[in-house]
């Protein structure tokens, strides 16, 4: 099942609609890193709302998604992660250490809103 | 629910479709959302060490019942290369494979009972189980 990825400004937005295989989240990981350079994104979404678990597999394909597109110069938010899904993540013993995160899509927008304003204050 | 469910598990959609029936049978057997996602998270990643590990196996999911209350149980059983060092696998960050190493220390974290049975070159049976809490 492929993840639709939406391009909007700079922005690219990925909303994942349903329970993935290891396939299905790899190729989402190569896609975005590949379309990061093609359509000169800065910022990646990641919306994990459909996901009703997220184990050792998915927590490490996201957060290696998020590492990777930085190295391409654009920062990832995942958004979405629900209270049960956070709660069994702790559990694991899973984290997303170094990935930022936010609530939902229009925090995830703010979020990468504000963190590109600072990068062009820096630069 | 029938007496038990199984699944064969040898490519990875097999591990989703695990865990989806294990969080349908969670939730049949009255198991808050919470521990629906509890067990379908454990149930992932015992899953997902059979295809890492043994390449084939299979989850089997049963309720069990007595007289004041009713668990589910999950059986992992596959006749891959076993653990050699079965309390140095229920360590947190130990892995054979390059993963994460959480799949079993994680999994007894977030069930009630956890049992593994290994011997190297007779293959691994995970057993566990979650209580449904009273209320």
């Amino acid at each position: 099942m492929e993840v639709p990825i939406l391009k909007q400004g700079f922005y690219l937005i990925a909303s994942i609609q349903s329970a993935l295989t290891d396939e299905d989240l790899s190729q989402l990981r190569e896609a975005l890193v590949e379309r990061v350079g093609r359509l000169r994104a800065r910022g990646v979404i990641v919306d994990v709302t459909a996901l009703d678990v997220m184990d050792s597999f998915a927590v490490r394909t996201l957060r290696d998604l998020a590492h990777m597109t930085r190295l391409r110069g654009a920062e990832t938010v995942i958004v979405g992660i629900q209270p049960e899904v956070a709660f069994a993540m702790v559990q694991l013993g899973l984290t997303l250490k170094g990935v930022a995160t936010a609530l939902d899509l229009e925090e995830g927008l703010a979020f990468l809103d504000l963190s590109g304003r600072e990068r062009n204050r820096r630069g | 629910m029938a007496d038990e469910i199984r699944w064969e598990i040898a490519v990875d959609l097999d591990v989703v479709q695990a865990r989806q029936s294990a969080r349908e049978q969670a939730a049949l057997a009255g198991f808050s959302a919470g521990d629906q996602t509890v067990i379908a998270a454990a149930v992932s990643e015992i899953a997902r060490n059979i295809l890492m590990y043994a390449r084939r196996g299979t989850v089997t999911l049963r309720i069990d019942e007595n007289a004041d209350r009713r668990g589910l149980v999950v059986i992992a059983r596959d006749d891959g290369p076993g653990i050699a060092d079965v309390p140095r696998a229920m360590q947190d960050g130990f892995s054979t494979s390059g993963g994460l190493g959480v799949g079993l220390p994680g999994s007894r974290r977030l069930m009630d009972e956890f049992e593994v049975v290994s011997q190297p070159g007779r293959g691994t049976t995970v057993t566990m189980k979650k209580w449904k809490r009273n209320g």
